[in-house]
């Protein structure tokens, strides 16, 4: 595998469906961040084949690092501190989510009602499966 | 304070209290005439439906209170841009109760958010409708005598048909209910129905193309018209609008007791010669429908 720096302090979210490190880059705003990442896309796995991974460099303070699991429910997320891993997680999906999902349906009110949030209620933990509130359509998280 | 949003937003039990006191007004309808004097209803109109809005006004004016609302989303503040939110903070102001029909699904949820009254569902867009419900319910409770052991076929347009999907969802939960969907393929129920409503419930439904080979199957025939509205290309309209016409020859194969039900307004899915037929059951259906919304009113301003 190729291999990128060891991080003595910081955060690696493993096992990112293929594709799907740019979304997670986006939705943690790195790109504004002032810290070293490095994105590894199509890498080896045993597991899936091949997967991504986002390696950060130092931590990220206010981030709700479960709601990642919105968007690809099968990530495992590692701490690292004094170049271990200290905490290893898979991301627990929250039973609301608000503005990580948005409704497709186009019959949907938030596809016209101004400042209504997307709102959307974990109806399957197994497939990562919620439901609009309003309009009832299900989404999966990570097709978004 | 109450919305009714959906129909499983009153539990079995509250239903049938619903009901009960629908069935005592029509035993007695005088009785329950004054029983909403300075009560005021309003209904938000989004879209025109000239029936629903009507039967809703027809149930506030039969209770002894008023009415006042507008029928289009044209004659509204929302031609001006003007939320769901706000109009329902304002409206909120002027009435004591709303019904609301908008063509997005979800917009009486919204509604009932930020309401100070309670709101009821009158139909969004292609997802819920829970007076017809209701309505229906009345109907089969009233002309069948239970609203369980029965075998309920839906026939004509599933994918888009609210009062289908509500139908649906409210018989769930009543015991020993098979379902039998008649559409064709493009118009099948939506999945989260297929999955969260029958397959959760441990309801038996099959999904056929003709109507013919199960309709003697049937306790209940509920017909639906093809809506040209819920298409956003008119030839899938034209190929798929004459799918299934209910005649005096398909009814010949279905039970002496079936009763055939349609939301109305029919367009060409039941010929008018099944209209003398015992078994048409729609225009009283319709009839049922004001009963039930006087009753449903009643009980969301707690009059006793």
């Amino acid at each position: 595998m190729l291999n990128i720096g060891v991080l003595n302090r910081g955060i690696v979210i493993d096992h990112i469906k293929v594709g799907g490190a740019m979304k997670i880059y986006t939705y943690l705003n790195l790109e504004n961040m002032d810290c070293s990442v490095a994105i590894i896309k199509n890498a080896r796995s045993n597991k899936m084949g091949k997967k991504d991974i986002i390696k950060i460099e130092g931590m990220l303070d206010g981030i709700n690092l479960d709601m990642l699991g919105v968007l690809d429910h099968k990530i495992t997320i590692n701490i690292i501190d004094n170049g271990v891993i200290i905490e290893k997680k898979n991301p627990q999906l929250p039973e609301y989510v608000e503005n990580i999902l948005k409704c497709k349906n186009p019959r949907c009110i938030t596809s016209i009602e101004q400042g209504l949030p997307h709102r959307f209620k974990l109806i399957d933990k197994e497939n990562g499966m919620y439901r609009c509130v309003y309009c009832e359509m299900s989404s999966k998280g990570e097709k978004l | 304070m109450r919305h009714i949003i959906s129909p499983t937003d009153l539990t079995v039990s509250e239903l049938g209290e619903l009901l009960e006191l629908a069935e005592e007004i029509i035993e007695d309808p005088t009785k329950y005439s004054d029983v909403c004097r300075g009560k005021k209803l309003a209904t938000l109109f989004y879209e025109p439906s000239t029936r629903t809005r009507l039967s809703f006004e027809a149930a506030m004016l039969n209770l002894g209170g008023s009415v006042l609302g507008f029928s289009s989303a044209d004659s509204s503040s929302a031609a001006k841009g003007e939320s769901v939110a706000d109009t329902i903070r304002v409206v909120s102001c002027y009435a004591d109760i709303c019904a609301m029909r908008h063509p997005k699904e979800g917009a009486p949820y919204v509604a009932s958010i930020y309401s100070e009254i309670p709101v009821i569902n009158a139909g969004d867009g292609g997802h819920n409708h829970p007076t017809q419900t209701f309505t229906d319910l009345l109907t089969i409770k009233n002309l069948k005598g239970r609203l369980n052991n029965l075998t309920v076929g839906f026939c004509g347009d599933l994918k888009f048909g609210r009062t289908v999907h509500s139908l649906i969802n409210a018989l769930s939960r009543y015991d020993n209910i098979n379902i039998i969907l008649i559409s064709p393929e493009e118009l099948t129920i939506p999945s989260y129905l297929r999955t969260g409503v029958l397959e959760a419930n441990n309801i038996p439904y099959e999904e056929v193309r003709k109507l013919e080979p199960v309709i003697d199957k049937l306790d209940v025939l509920y017909m639906t018209r093809v809506q040209k509205e819920r298409f956003f290309n008119e030839e899938d309209y034209i190929r798929l609008k004459d799918t299934y016409i209910l005649d005096t020859k398909k009814m010949a194969l279905a039970r002496e007791d079936m009763l055939v039900l349609h939301p109305l307004p029919r367009v060409n899915e039941i010929s008018v010669e099944v209209d003398e037929d015992p078994r048409a059951v729609y225009f009283k259906q319709a009839q049922y429908g004001v009963y039930v919304r006087m009753a449903l009113i009643m009980k969301l301003l707690e009059i006793k």
